[in-house]
């Protein structure tokens, strides 16, 4: 689902440092907060909105859509099951270094809720000039204006890159989603690019990858039947194999994930590849041209 | 976070798979001692990488001389870059028959997944490339885990000679295992089928999942060392992502996505990066440290700064980087471009405090870094 201004959003871990920073630019922005979640602090306010026990509490006293997580990571299995319990239709996971097994039974939850997790260890979403849930300099104008481009990106800091490199060319972006850069995510690149390409606001995308598992393969496959223009960066090219390059995901091993096995299938599926982010505005005005 | 299969096999004999005995040595005459207590043995090279095998670092030893003149062979020995400094001494099992079963986390399924293959031993990898079907695999609910049934099903129709039950449970164990000790994976290559019709462990191999290390505090002094420089030891101790390359251009970014991207424009335009410095996430407020571990290295002849922050705060990163510099004032140049929260102040706080002006476009500011360096190096 791609958030939008009137979706209600609760905050888990809204009294923290991070959760107070964030939900109050979020605020600002014009985002639908609802109310928070802290055990230690339910039947208080925080930023205007009341704190609640739990997600299950929340619910007790109003539906929410999205439940946007500032939880550290050995808390954060129980927190997404509460979230999931409580009905959430969207979760965004923002923690990372979650151990594997737990986020392999946040997923099972979800399963069986029907919610949708983004992330972990995703920077969250942004609909420019409507909402934002996460940790994205949404406010900044030079970074992100309302526009047409729908842009994916397994990492926030890279993302953050590619909006301000379109911004600074006249083009704004739909939809920003930070898919993450865990092995196990929710969202898959290629499910974000399913959403855009059903998006009416939506008229080209961007996909952000990088080395590492098989996401850009998979939306490569999906890429391939869309009649939207897609193009993409994918960063490590220069990384050495064998290493984890801060990302979990991001580790080339055994020939698996490697940066010349994804430009090829993308390129097969007529994506076209930047050697470098400032590349992307232009190749993305050629293939706009080609398709009106 | 890897372990030798002397750290790793006592994990599965505690969860209920048979394992043969054996001793760690770290001599040739305690591998003579051991091989007298044992009997006839195997001598097996310790060390985190496969292919022991067939680097001549796994001897059969009828005796404890042998024993001992095997020890003395493989100790000392280099395989895969890792020196062999301890052995393991292990009794010899009868094999009827070599299998192949591992449990590891699936991003597809986002789940446990098992595996077996009736091809263990060696070529295991080989031969389930030329024939996939060769490798069974079966997705596992978490919340429900695998049962002696589920077990069964994936051996199902597989010419076992009698011993599939008992394969079954090696299963459950290995999968008990997988979950006690948060497994990435956990591969026995080969599970033997004994001549007596017993199962047993005769290899494994253990990634624990470094973000549950906490909670396996006993466990993690046993992993095996990674091969590190002293550069890369003290960021993992300041708590930072270093890793150490072959070229002259520092790179100091937040993020992986970016610290990866700002190696790759690097590279585009001609340079070598030096390093990777990531300090993303919770790290943001590390610089000092950061700039410090950088600037450690003698390969480098410029630096580059790329902070695109999201969660990152470009002005406290930009502090933490001023701050150092004009502690450590380096004699190499160093190049900044800043976007995001907090930008505005991170700017002004550079070229007030450094006279530097920070380049609007990462380009510029790649483009300018290499070519300083090469200026540096000629």
């Amino acid at each position: 689902m791609i958030l939008r201004k009137e979706h209600k959003i609760l905050v888990q871990g809204i009294t923290g440092k991070q959760g107070t920073f964030w939900t109050r630019a979020m605020q600002d922005y014009g985002a639908n907060v609802i109310g928070g979640v802290n055990p230690k602090k339910a039947g208080t306010e925080h930023l205007g909105v009341p704190v609640h026990a739990s997600a299950r509490d929340a619910a007790k006293a109003g539906a929410f859509d999205v439940a946007l997580m500032f939880i550290p990571p050995m808390a954060a299995k129980a927190a997404a099951i509460d979230a999931c319990e409580a009905g959430a239709k969207l979760l965004v996971c923002l923690t990372e270094h979650i151990p594997a097994h737990d986020v392999m039974e946040m997923h099972a939850a979800a399963r069986a809720s029907g919610t949708r997790i983004v992330g972990p260890n995703t920077a969250g979403l942004v609909t420019p000039g409507e909402t934002f849930a996460g940790i994205m300099p949404a406010f900044n104008t030079n970074v992100f204006r309302p526009g047409s481009v729908g842009v994916i990106s397994r990492s926030g800091s890279l993302g953050t890159l590619v909006s301000l490199n379109l911004t600074q060319n006249g083009m704004g972006q739909s939809v920003f989603y930070g898919v993450g850069g865990d092995p196990m995510i929710g969202t898959t690149s290629r499910e974000a690019l399913e959403m855009l390409d059903a998006d009416p606001k939506t008229e080209s995308v961007v996909l952000c990858g990088e080395i590492g598992g098989s996401a850009e393969e998979d939306a490569a496959e999906y890429a391939r039947t869309m009649s939207k223009p897609v193009v993409a960066f994918i960063a490590g090219r220069a990384s050495p194999p064998g290493k984890k390059m801060g990302h979990a995901g991001a580790i080339v091993s055994g020939g698996q994930g490697d940066y010349a096995s994804k430009r090829r299938a993308l390129e097969a599926a007529g994506v076209a590849v930047a050697d470098v982010p400032s590349q992307l505005p232009e190749l993305l005005s050629e293939r706009l041209k080609a398709v009106a | 976070m890897n372990f030798e299969e002397y750290a790793a096999k006592p994990l599965l004999a505690k969860s209920g798979l048979a394992i043969p005995p054996a001793r760690l040595v770290a001599d040739s005459e305690a591998a003579y001692a051991a091989a007298q207590a044992i009997g006839p043995c195997v001598v097996k090279a310790q060390v985190p990488t496969g292919k022991r095998g067939k680097a001549g670092g796994i001897k059969l030893a009828a005796t404890a001389d042998e024993a001992k003149a095997h020890a003395k062979a493989i100790l000392g020995m280099e395989i895969g870059g890792f020196t062999v400094e301890k052995l393991l001494i292990e009794g010899q099992v009868p094999i009827a028959r070599e299998l192949y079963a591992a449990v590891l986390n699936d991003p597809k399924t986002r789940g446990p997944m098992v595996l077996f293959s009736t091809m263990g031993g060696m070529d295991v990898e080989e031969a389930t490339e030329k024939d996939p079907t060769a490798m069974r695999r079966l997705p596992v609910d978490i919340t429900k885990g695998l049962s002696r049934d589920d077990a069964l099903s994936l051996l199902d129709g597989l010419d076992l000679s009698g011993a599939a039950d008992k394969i079954a449970d090696s299963l459950v164990a290995l999968y008990r295992a997988y979950r006690k000790y948060d497994a990435d994976l956990l591969e026995i290559n080969p599970l033997v089928v004994t001549e007596d019709g017993n199962v047993v462990a005769l290899d494994c191999k253990f990634v624990l999942d470094d973000s549950s290390a906490g909670r396996h505090q006993g466990l993690a002094e046993f992993a095996a060392a990674e091969p590190q420089t002293e550069l890369e030891e003290a960021a993992q101790k300041a708590g930072l992502r270093y890793i150490e390359l072959g070229g002259s251009v520092g790179v100091l970014a937040n993020g992986a996505g970016l610290t990866m991207t700002t190696m790759d424009a690097v590279t585009h335009y001609g340079g070598e990066p030096a390093n990777f410095l990531e300090v993303g996430g919770e790290a943001y407020t590390k610089a000092k440290d950061a700039l410090s571990i950088l600037l450690a290295n003698p390969n480098l002849r410029s630096l580059l700064v790329n902070f695109c922050g999201a969660f990152a705060r470009t002005d406290v990163m930009a502090e933490g980087v001023v701050n150092a510099w004009k502690d450590l004032n380096p004699s190499i140049p160093v190049f900044f471009t800043i976007h995001g929260t907090g930008e505005d102040e991170a700017i002004a706080l550079v070229k007030k405090e450094l006279g530097i002006e920070p380049f609007d476009l990462m380009d510029d500011a790649v483009r300018a870094a290499v070519s300083a360096a090469k200026e540096k190096a000629a």
